[in-house]
């Protein structure tokens, strides 16, 4: 026997052992458990939520499992339009300041209690509660007395939410919301139960300790893995739920996450990666879903920057130059170019656009090269502005192309910065030399507010700096405005008043990308992107 | 030795010290804080949140805060995964990533030794050639493709194994992260042992053994293996605590929960207190390991053992 064969032996007996010690410490743990009687619904989740709790979450990710777990007063249906959730009705006083709701009698939390406005009270109290450090307390700004709670002036209990009977609640206003029912949809609005928070404390979003409202209970949550829930059979429509068991597995990954799907792991993905998205489209075209999504990519000017606040001949002639047809191509995913502030599919709203939307291409950019040249440059002085992005593929490409257009059409040299997201945001924050940055907003609730607010001088969200009174008086008018269709009329007068001030370059309205496998029923393209596990089942359980 | 390793031990602790200083210094000298995204938040509630999590103090007195509930276990709630404490995170991620990190380095050193004792013993033959250029290839082809490759062919087109974490029985699911993770160490293993090895076996001692009529066996096995593993040894000590606190990249792609994962997501949010239990948790393992390596020097080299 030679040597090598010797070593050999012992290394074929050393690997047997290696494997059985593997398979023998492999099973250790149970994994997930695939049950064949009931049905079993395997969500992707993206990023993990961190918080169940409905006060100190901020992600869209808690937003999805938490809907699946608790509600609202209100909810959406799968098409995106408003429904009674855990109130049965409502009247809105005429002047819209005073809501009361009727609460369902049917209403249980998963332990059987009854729902109840105290339940209500007392969770908006802890929202808006200092010490309870909520991140969503804008959900609730515009409730009497909110403002002051939060910034701690006065005591919780002044709140503008009051219990009238046991299933009566009555909600005041500081001035009319025409969104407001919109707002109770959001998960902060939501009822925490009383008798688990006092017992558990901060322990108590866990598995186990989580008593929420909605058609589905918290069985597990393994961090930075998944999230189970199963039916509670006290839900309220209970009768209507068809799937019994749900698994929200954290994908952060979208190239991981389609791997997880085209080997049969998922039924639902939340993205689809960008290098992938055509391959999807050819190959399971029934399975791509693509629909309008309440959400804008721009590129803002630092208004407090002379250069850029004092001219805006410079800022049109910048975003006239650019191709938005070309930008949609380059993303290639459905996205729909953006000659407004606003997106199309907003409820009860006309985007108001560019005067130069429909210009044919040749005519635009004469039009940007005489702004440009109008501004003060041109031939002889040269315009060297910076360009930041945060680090990613997508992004990059864009400040390319964009690079390439201003360089084509205005000969503007434009560099291009990228950092790390929270670095670049804390510059722009800081106005640290900043000319010109990357960024995206997405809208909170399917109203034009959520998007125009975010240009008004005091939002925090104002990123751009721009300070225009015309457009805030407009804005204040829409706010006192209790008739729809004139606060319409007023809001789009906003819009029009900011996009002709050129504080930004909205450059294309996202979609919303998912596959779905062609065994699920129910799925509802909305804008907002919701798809609750209970509007869903799966084709042979029918 | 007992008195080395207790001198050891407590100079370790202004290392450790430093360590846990500098990190701080760091994370919170980064742009950007923990609850800074696109949504700005009002001021008011801002302050609230920083409040509740101290971040309204001075630097000296949020060190000072963290230094005693270190000293009581306390690492501190996360700033991103707020219903959980730091210490939670890293408790239920560490298990995984031990036994992931276990099995991974169990392979990679019989793969990695006998590769490499054979190539050695082999030297400039076929197998030799075989041994080096595999394990150059297994060194420069990062896990963030081999990953990706596996998971595709394995999973999506042969259907053999699962895609994720989730997706498989308690045993299917370790075999594609673990040979991942083993991969590059498996390759630098070999490389280490086979230098190592032919090194030993041209010294003098060998020689001497050789003319003394002893087969290459009974010279392996009992004269050159001891003193062929020193410099393996050596390595053995950080690329555990490497392999012990999960590769990201393997983690991300199985969607494996492990430490790893925790580590980057915590930097990138600026959740403070989450990369600092975890870089001084990983100091201490790293501290911990080469003590242990150095004690274990001392066993197997006879010279180091006289001083």
């Amino acid at each position: 026997m030679t040597a090598s064969m010797r070593y050999s032996g012992a290394m074929k007996h050393t690997l047997v052992l290696l494997l059985v010690s593997m398979l023998a410490l492999g099973a250790c743990d149970g994994g997930v458990d695939r049950a064949a009687q009931e049905s079993v619904l395997h969500r992707g989740l993206g990023e993990e939520p961190g918080s169940l709790d409905v006060h100190k979450s901020r992600s869209s990710e808690a937003g999805h499992v938490l809907r699946d777990l608790g509600e609202g007063l209100t909810g959406y249906t799968r098409d995106g339009e408003i429904r009674a959730a855990a109130a049965d009705h409502w009247t809105v006083s005429d002047d819209g300041l005073e809501y009361v709701f009727v609460l369902r009698p049917d209403a249980r939390w998963t332990n059987g209690d009854p729902v109840t406005a105290d339940d209500f009270v007392y969770s908006f109290r802890r929202l808006v509660d200092p010490t309870t450090a909520a991140f969503y307390e804008n959900s609730v700004i515009d409730v009497a007395n909110a403002a002051e709670i939060i910034a701690g002036e006065i005591p919780p209990e002044s709140l503008g939410i009051e219990a009238m009977a046991i299933d009566q609640l009555k909600i005041t206003l500081r001035h009319p919301v025409p969104y407001f029912l919109g707002l109770l949809t959001h998960p902060s609005t939501f009822p925490v139960h009383r008798g688990s928070v006092e017992a558990h404390g901060e322990a108590h979003s866990r598995p186990g300790n989580l008593v929420s409202n909605g058609a589905y209970r918290l069985v597990a949550w393994e961090v930075g893995s998944y999230i189970e829930i199963e039916r509670n059979e006290y839900y309220w429509d209970a009768g209507n739920t068809a799937i019994d068991r749900v698994f929200h597995y954290v994908t952060p990954e979208p190239m991981a996450e389609l791997n997880r799907y085209r080997a049969g792991e998922l039924d639902i993905t939340r993205a689809i990666p960008p290098e992938s998205f055509k391959q999807m489209l050819e190959t399971r075209p029934d399975e791509v879903r693509v629909s309008p999504a309440l959400g804008v990519y721009y590129y803002g000017f630092n208004m407090t920057n002379p250069v850029f606040g004092d001219n805006p001949k410079l800022r049109e002639a910048l975003s006239m130059a650019i191709d938005r047809e070309q930008l949609v191509a380059i993303v290639g995913r459905g996205e729909a170019p953006a000659y407004s502030w606003v997106p199309d599919g907003t409820a009860n709203y006309e985007p108001q656009k560019y005067s130069w939307a429909d210009m044919p291409p040749e005519e635009r950019i004469t039009k940007a090269q005489q702004l440009f040249y109008e501004a003060g440059f041109g031939p002889g002085k040269s315009f060297r502005p910076e360009i930041r992005y945060n680090t990613h593929d997508t992004h990059r490409q864009i400040a390319v192309a964009v690079q390439s257009m201003w360089k084509e059409v205005l000969g503007v040299e434009a560099k291009l910065i990228n950092e790390e997201f929270q670095v670049m945001l804390e510059n722009i924050v800081q106005k640290n030399s900043i000319d010109i940055f990357r960024m995206n907003w997405n809208g909170d609730y399917n109203d034009a507010h959520t998007f125009l607010s975010t240009a008004e001088s005091d939002n925090p969200s104002n990123l751009t700096g721009y300070q225009s009174a015309d457009f805030d008086s407009l804005m204040q008018r829409a706010a006192r405005q209790t008739d729809p269709s004139r606060r319409r009329l007023y809001l789009e007068e906003a819009e029009a008043r900011m996009l002709r001030d050129y504080p930004l370059i909205p450059m294309y309205f996202f979609v919303n990308k998912a596959m779905v496998s062609p065994q699920v029923r129910g799925w509802g393209d909305n804008v907002l992107n919701y798809h609750y596990s209970q509007h869903l089942s799966f084709a042979a359980d029918e | 030795m007992l008195r080395y390793a207790t001198l050891r031990i407590l100079g370790a602790i202004p290392t450790l010290l430093l360590v846990i200083a500098i990190a701080f210094l760091m994370v919170h000298s980064a742009p950007g804080g923990p609850f800074d995204r696109e949504r700005v938040l009002a001021p008011e509630v801002e302050r609230n949140i920083e409040r509740a999590y101290h971040l309204d103090e001075s630097l000296p007195e949020q060190f000072s805060r963290y230094l005693q509930g270190l000293l009581h276990g306390d690492l501190g709630p996360s700033y991103r995964y707020r219903d959980y404490t730091v210490a939670e995170l890293i408790g239920g991620a560490l298990p995984l990533s031990i036994r992931l990190g276990a099995l991974a380095m169990a392979l990679a050193l019989v793969a990695g030794v006998s590769a490499g004792m054979v190539a050695a013993l082999r030297k400039n033959t076929i197998i030799d050639r075989l041994v080096t250029g595999i394990a150059m290839i297994g060194i420069s082809v990062p896990v963030f493709v081999i990953a990706p490759l596996m998971v595709l062919v394995f999973a999506v087109f042969l259907n053999w194994l699962p895609a994720s974490w989730t997706g498989g029985n308690a045993a299917n699911r370790m075999l594609m992260p673990v040979i991942a993770l083993a991969l590059p160490q498996i390759a630098y293993i070999a490389r280490l042992t086979r230098a190592s090895m032919i090194n030993v076996m041209n010294s003098d001692f060998v020689r001497t053994a050789r003319a003394q009529g002893l087969s290459t066996i009974s010279i392996v096995r009992y004269h050159a293996i001891k003193p062929a593993m020193l410099p393996l040894l050596s390595y053995m000590g950080p690329a555990i605590a490497g392999v012990l606190t999960g590769s990201v990249v393997v983690e991300e792609v199985f969607g494996i929960p492990g430490v790893g994962q925790f580590f980057i997501r915590g930097a990138l949010n600026r959740d403070y207190t989450l990369v600092l239990g975890i870089t001084v948790f990983y100091a201490t393992l790293v501290i911990f390991l080469n003590l242990i390596v150095d004690l274990l020097y001392g066993f197997l080299d006879p010279r180091i053992r006289g001083r």
